[in-house]
């Protein structure tokens, strides 16, 4: 890991150029109680209710504080609402390189953030998990990306823990790391995939919000322990994650983040498998499956991995299937339980209330799971809810 | 800047019934000194050793130099100037009300114990000395173990840990030659600990090579005994944990988790460094345990130094006795002698007996406070504590996660987490910006289960006054976290050094502990 800037700090740069793209309207559901802000018909809902934005205003405070830390930046924007007011407001003059229509929409973007990363050091965006995506499908791993919350329920690891924050990081930042981009599809959240964001490791709401900092010695510790677990010859089933990725890395086999990943002897052998081939491979040759959950939401089964179907399971044995995170992830997720949504309620059962989660050579941390949703951790009054909220 | 006086000068001709002051104007002196070694000026020497023509023996080939070693050369007085210069660039525990060192027990070392220490029938000892020279040094060691026995309730103490973690690895050693003498040390490789004890909980068992399971905290705080359930096995060889653990929260099912472990055939071990809230109160042979250790240079006077010289202090059970690291201490109704011949013994921890200078320091204090003296101790620490909780308490943005309404022993973990959400403030910051009043605090071990921590132990050692102008020295900055966040965020403004980048020191290219990785790296 580490990242084409490793090393380099803030001040070795010569000149340092921002990209800022708005959503102006992202948020707007929230305080009027809607769950989201996509889509047109929800934003018409959302004003009708009498929603202000808020996003400029964030995304200003956010340029403020980093206009306070590095006052030779320059910010490269969009004209008006996605991001040339921001910026005026907290007394900077842009160089405006994009204009787009109004009412905005995803498409603009898209097409904005294209725009301007070729041009900048930092992508700075405001939004919510939708806009995340948005950044995803426009720029990918092409640039150091950073989100300003300015969206509903945000549970991508994307963002800064709040706009003063935003600031603070862009400002002086080291090194990057690969945080995932999660946004809810029909109300189960969804990994679409990963930014790569400035890794800031003093800043334990990083850890909290979603994964943590991958480093290289929790990470050769796990897969050191997975390779003791696995036989010669036999199958290692990756899950999808930065987590597992890092460890294939460690064995020098370059897997895709987001598909379900077949290793045998630390080497790739099948990449991005379906449901259909995993069993046909499982049921020639023992395997083992590795997983990492989702930082931040505890998703072990069910979110991104449907591959890893009920039948491919238990053709495995839960008895083989290992948990594997760094314990700064583990303890990110705040003491709420993993999860397992196989889409098999008798198999869900069948996983053990606590779980060992691998966090290095010869190291677990045992951790609650739930599958069900009268477990204490599950209850919204549960003090440690309570205190995400 | 506010960084300075936010109250009104006192008149001098006043300044004698004033009271103790609100908040401190203070500033630490900043020298700009050089490393040791940039100081060198050749050919000037701190003593002028005589020349002389009596032969001298000649060095075994192997030991001989092939040239003089790159040591700094420096006068005596230029030596002198260069460490006080730094001693005045530090904060300790003799200079600043230091609460804020949380699970470091910073408490008052009486300096009539470091006379003895200087004192040259200890400092001029040789631990190869023939016993029949030292029998005063091993009995204090004698009765000093006699002591920590009474004090642990346990049957054995080996003084010879140099410090806690070496302790616990002693004591993790033992458990392993007490399953091994069972023939069950290759079937127990499993040790069981809790995330909010001392890392070295963890850190231990795992160099000795065992398998280490950690348990979460549950809602309220305290280890999760549903998880102990389920990780107890006939793979367990032990359960270590510390009680109070981190949070000052005082584990009440505590002898459940011993019986827990115990009835799968694994031995319970107490991390006593926080021992200081608990003297003559509990005693860990009472809830069951079958080791534990002390951190001597904690809760038994010496401060707890920069990585200085500590002691640890492990004691057992007589099914573990054994198996105590050599040699021992005994007494045979005459004298005193070195017992070196303990066939099951998990052999050294250290060489010779033990640190004992800071020994010595603990038979001391332990003597001079007496049995009623150090239930004083630990009443007094709690109360101080709770104190401070109450004050800390009504400082806006902090809060004390984890079992609301019930009191925390000798420590207490909080928490700023309204306050960075509101200001955008971390710990770390307001951490730094209590530096411009002349203390400091400590977080937390990483990664922060509790969020933007902040871990104070008041100790027995602090006066109300002392407890009250630290929680002002809080609550001002908490204040300006809120109305003025660029005095904080900037901090510190008064002390030698204005900022540090962590990143530094999370990055092994840029750590240089000896001056030779200095110049290698940095220069």
């Amino acid at each position: 890991m580490g990242g084409y800037l490793a090393g380099l700090s803030a001040e070795a740069r010569v000149s340092f150029t921002v990209g800022l793209v708005v959503n102006p309207v992202a948020g707007v559901g929230g305080r009027v109680g809607l769950k989201g802000s996509d889509g047109a018909e929800v934003q018409e809902r959302a004003f009708a209710l009498g929603a202000v934005p808020q996003a400029a205003e964030r995304a200003s405070v956010a340029l403020a504080e980093l206009r306070a830390r590095r006052p030779d930046v320059s910010v490269l924007t969009v004209a008006g609402a996605m991001g040339e007011a921001a910026a005026r407001a907290a007394g900077i003059v842009p160089e405006v390189v994009f204009a787009a229509a109004d009412p905005t929409s995803a498409a603009d973007t898209i097409a904005a953030a294209r725009s301007l990363a070729p041009q900048v050091d930092l992508l700075l965006f405001a939004g919510g998990d939708g806009t995340a995506r948005d950044v995803l499908e426009a720029v990918g791993d092409a640039l150091p990306v950073l989100g300003i919350p300015t969206g509903v329920k945000m549970h991508s690891a994307v963002f800064a823990v709040n706009p003063r924050a935003a600031g603070e990081v862009a400002a002086d930042y080291s090194r990057l790391r690969d945080a995932e981009v999660v946004d809810r599809v029909d109300g189960s959240p969804r990994l679409f995939g990963h930014l790569r964001v400035p890794d800031v490791p003093a800043r334990v709401q990083q850890r909290k919000t979603g994964s943590s900092g991958v480093t290289p010695d929790a990470v050769s510790g796990i897969a050191a322990e997975l390779g003791s677990l696995v036989a010669p010859g036999e199958l290692l089933i990756l899950g999808p994650g930065t987590t597992t990725r890092a460890v294939a890395a460690v064995w020098g086999a370059d897997v895709p983040v987001l598909g379900v990943n077949v290793l045998q002897d630390t080497k790739l052998l099948a990449a991005d498998v379906t449901a259909d081939q995993l069993l046909k491979l499982v049921a020639e040759t023992p395997a083992h499956i590795a997983l990492t959950p989702i930082g931040g939401q505890g998703f072990l089964l069910g979110r991104g991995n449907q591959q890893l179907s009920p039948e491919v399971l238990r053709a495995v044995g839960l008895e083989r299937l290992h948990v594997v995170a760094t314990e700064a992830k583990v303890v990110a997720l705040g003491g709420r339980p993993l999860l397992v949504d196989t889409g098999d309620d008798a198999l869900d059962r069948a996983f053990p209330r606590y779980v060992r989660v691998g966090t290095g050579w010869r190291r677990t941390i045992l951790y609650p799971l739930n599958h069900s949703p009268s477990h204490p951790l599950n209850h919204p009054n549960h003090p440690l809810n309570e205190r995400q909220s | 800047m506010s960084a300075s006086s936010p109250r009104t000068p006192v008149p001098v001709e006043d300044a004698r019934i004033a009271p103790k002051p609100g908040l401190r104007r203070f500033h630490q002196a900043r020298w700009d000194e050089p490393l040791i070694f940039e100081l060198t000026s050749p050919g000037e020497r701190g003593v002028g050793v005589p020349v002389t023509d009596l032969p001298v023996p000649a060095l075994p080939a192997g030991l001989a130099r092939a040239e003089a070693p790159r040591l700094p050369e420096m006068s005596q007085p230029h030596v002198l100037r260069h460490y006080m210069r730094l001693s005045q660039e530090t904060l300790g525990v003799d200079l600043n009300v230091d609460v804020g060192q949380g699970t470091c027990t910073m408490k008052y070392s009486p300096k009539v114990n470091d006379s003895f220490v200087r004192d040259p029938r200890i400092a001029s000892l040789h631990p190869l000395q023939d016993e029949g020279t030292v029998q005063g040094v091993l009995e204090i060691l004698y009765r000093l173990e006699g002591l920590l026995k009474e004090i642990s309730g346990m049957d054995r103490v080996s003084l010879q840990p140099a410090s806690g973690s070496s302790a616990i690895y002693a004591n993790v050693s033992m458990i392993r030659a007490y399953h091994a003498s069972r023939g069950e040390g290759e079937l127990r490789d499993e040790i069981i600990t809790t995330q909010f004890s001392h890392p070295t909980n963890a850190a231990a068992p795992k160099t000795a090579g065992y398998r280490v399971i950690t348990l979460m905290p549950d809602a309220d705080g305290y280890p999760d005994i549903e998880a102990l359930r389920a990780a107890v096995g006939p793979r367990t060889a032990a359960l270590l944990i510390t009680n109070p653990e981190d949070t000052g929260i005082f584990n009440p099912r505590i002898e459940e988790f011993v019986r827990l472990v115990h009835e799968v055939g694994g031995l319970c071990c107490y991390d006593q460094a926080n021992a200081n809230g608990i003297l003559g109160i509990t005693r860990a042979r009472d809830a069951g345990f079958d080791l534990c250790h002390f951190n001597l240079h904690k809760t038994f006077s010496t401060p707890h130094m920069c990585g200085g010289p500590a002691a640890g202090a492990s004691a057992v059970t007589s099914a573990l006795e054994p198996f105590l690291p050599r040699p021992t201490i005994e007494f045979d109704g005459s004298r005193y002698y070195v017992d070196d011949d303990r066939p099951e013994s998990i052999g050294k921890i250290r060489p010779f007996y033990g640190v004992v200078s800071n020994l010595v320091r603990a038979y001391a204090w332990i003597m001079a406070l007496g049995a009623q003296g150090l239930r004083d101790v630990a009443e007094t620490s709690v109360l101080n504590n709770n104190y401070l909780i109450s004050k800390v308490l009504e400082i806006k943005g902090v809060s004390l996660p984890y079992a609301r309404g019930r009191r925390r022993v000798e420590q207490a973990r909080y928490s700023w987490e309204k306050l960075n959400a509101d200001t955008g403030i971390h710990s770390e910051q307001i951490g730094y910006r209590v530096a411009d009043f002349g203390t400091h605090y400590w977080t937390s071990h990483h990664p922060y289960l509790v969020p933007e921590p902040m871990t104070l132990e008041p100790t027995e050692s602090y006066s109300q006054a002392d407890l009250d102008e630290y929680a002002r020295i809080l609550a001002e900055v908490a204040r300006e976290a809120y109305e003025e966040p660029e005095t904080v965020r900037t901090a510190p403004h008064n002390g030698p050094i204005h900022s540090m980048r962590d990143a530094s020191l999370e990055d092994p290219g840029t750590w240089a502990v000896t001056w030779r990785a200095y110049r290698r790296k940095l220069a």
